[in-house]
């Protein structure tokens, strides 16, 4: 992975880390190979005070290399989970999550699927899904976008979506906010007057069609025209490669 | 002062069929596995287990002890799925009370400080209160008037937790990064019981760590146990880390009923002694 052309995974994690761009000094707490990556491009490039951790409850200073070890000089604080949760409740947090399902709303489902009294697959179960979506922002990462994953409706609410939060008024709902969505197809978001799921952009080479077929549900597509979502500059691509010279980015990213 | 030390056994002997246990650690990391594991010996029945779930739940399901699991989560960590839970809750041979990871510890801080309930935001618009009909709403009294959840306390009759250091009076030390929630277990529970990696005077454990590594004191503890790998196969730092090899033999044995039993009559049926015998092997 020396060259400096840009991979369909290197545009993902430049699309995981433009969702970060303005969020300032909060903590980012990125679950899963691409979205680690995406935050931790944006914190070595144009997001230079977000707050990130080592996984476990080290505060680092800086980005570090998917997989590598900190050594004392890039701790910069203490982050165990007591401190966690009151960060998350406190909303000084933006989380990029998976999601086994998730619905035109944002609803999404890591708990299981099939009916949770006796679910056909366990999954992960709600983890902090509804405490992360009602509390501060949270976007998603779907590596492998399909029908299956995009459904029309989720079998668990773990993480709360636009039409759940409006159920809660005013006050229920006000820190909620599902920044985006980032798949392997493009990225989604719900700048509508309806708060349904938009594409904000096609990852280059990728065919409107094929997105609507892989969509269980009815995107909103936008007049006028789909952008294509930004190609790393070789600049950026070297970045990515020395945050992740290992490939994992690479390997978890269906093309 | 009262000298605490005991054996695991006889700290199991108290509990009884029916009774709700509290388990401190999280997912695969410093869970006090010596008491699990002298649980199984014992054989008691029935029980719920209140736990940031981990092979602590996994073991109980696998072995029939366990008649409810109440959690904000279960996993292995480095195997994200807990292959015995997954298989009991595919099987729908226990009960499983599901709650958001912050509201699980929202419910040990109400039990801990004797209150019926402590309010969040956490479980707003999801299904955890569809899956959960024994949680209500509040309403604030003030005139904002929000709607919270209610989470109920998580009150439970033992806790066990493991520590890295404790003296023979209930004094105990984490010298790991993480505290956990251990101390909380033990003031939501009647009555708790802690191992250790090593037991040493008060002296050797005030010198042994900063201040703040003293997490757990003597009021919150009735018995302490000197377990040396006492929370093996999870980890445990400083004194180890996690038996990922060990781990992945465990979790394979979800898969085959054989192997289960082997797995059982090798590690579980055996002292603590043997079993620790047996994996320094």
């Amino acid at each position: 992975m020396s060259s400096r052309e840009a991979t369909r995974a290197d545009i993902c994690a430049l699309a995981v880390a433009e969702c970060f761009r303005d969020d300032g000094e909060i903590m980012v707490s990125a679950m899963g190979t691409t979205p680690s990556l995406g935050a931790r491009l944006a914190k070595a490039t144009f997001a230079p005070d977000l707050l990130m951790t080592d996984g476990y409850n080290l505060l680092l200073r800086r980005a570090l290399p998917l997989g590598a070890r900190p050594n004392d000089d890039d701790i910069e604080g203490w982050m165990p989970f007591g401190s966690v949760f009151d960060t998350l409740w406190w909303g000084r947090r933006h989380v990029m999550m998976g999601a086994s399902q998730i619905d035109q709303f944002g609803n999404q489902n890591i708990a299981c699927i099939g009916p949770w009294e006796r679910p056909k697959a366990q999954l992960l179960g709600v983890r902090g899904a509804p405490g992360n979506t009602i509390n501060h922002v949270t976007s998603y990462w779907v590596p492998n976008h399909n029908a299956r994953a995009l459904v029309p409706e989720v079998d668990m609410v773990s993480g709360v979506g636009y039409d759940r939060a409006a159920s809660l008024g005013s006050r229920g709902g006000r820190f909620h906010e599902i920044r985006r969505v980032i798949s392997n197809l493009g990225v989604f978001d719900f700048n509508t007057p309806d708060r349904r799921m938009r594409l904000a952009s096609l990852h280059p080479g990728i065919e409107l069609q094929q997105v609507i077929d892989n969509t269980g549900f009815e995107l909103v597509i936008p007049d006028g025209g789909v952008d294509t979502t930004p190609v790393p500059t070789p600049e950026i691509v070297g970045v990515l490669r020395e945050l992740d010279p290992q490939g994992y980015a690479q390997k978890e990213v269906v093309v | 002062m009262r000298d605490k030390r005991m054996t695991a056994d006889e700290a199991v002997s108290e509990v009884t069929d029916g009774m709700t246990i509290g388990i401190g650690g999280w997912g695969s990391r410093r869970k006090p596995m010596s008491f699990v594991r002298a649980l199984v010996r014992k054989g008691v029945k029935d029980l719920t287990v209140v736990s940031y779930g981990g092979p602590d739940i996994g073991i109980l399901c696998a072995t029939g002890q366990l008649k409810k699991a109440v959690y904000g989560f279960v996993s292995l960590d480095s195997i994200p799925l807990e292959p015995h839970f997954r298989k009991a809750r595919q099987q729908g041979t226990i009960e499983a009370v599901e709650l958001d990871e912050g509201m699980f510890l929202l419910g040990l801080r109400a039990a801990a400080q004797r209150l019926p309930f402590l309010p969040t935001r956490a479980g707003l618009g999801s299904d955890v209160l569809k899956i959960n009909p024994q949680l209500k709403t509040v309403k604030s009294p003030y005139a904002d008037g929000e709607e919270l959840v209610a989470v109920p306390a998580l009150n439970v009759d033992i806790a066990f937790i493991h520590m890295n250091r404790a003296d023979a009076q209930g004094n105990g030390q984490s010298l790991g990064r993480d505290p956990y929630f251990d101390n909380l277990f033990c003031m939501a529970a009647n009555k708790a019981f802690m191992s250790c990696e090593k037991i040493v005077s008060t002296d050797e454990l005030v010198a042994g760590g900063p201040l703040q590594s003293l997490l757990i004191n003597r009021m919150m503890v009735s018995g302490v146990v000197e377990a040396p790998g006492g929370a093996h196969f999870t980890e445990c730092p400083p004194d180890y880390p996690r038996d990922e090899a060990f781990q992945r033999e465990y979790a394979k044995t979800a898969k085959d009923d054989d192997a289960w039993s082997a797995f059982r009559a090798k590690y579980l049926d055996v002292s603590e002694a043997d079993y620790q015998k047996a994996v320094s092997s």
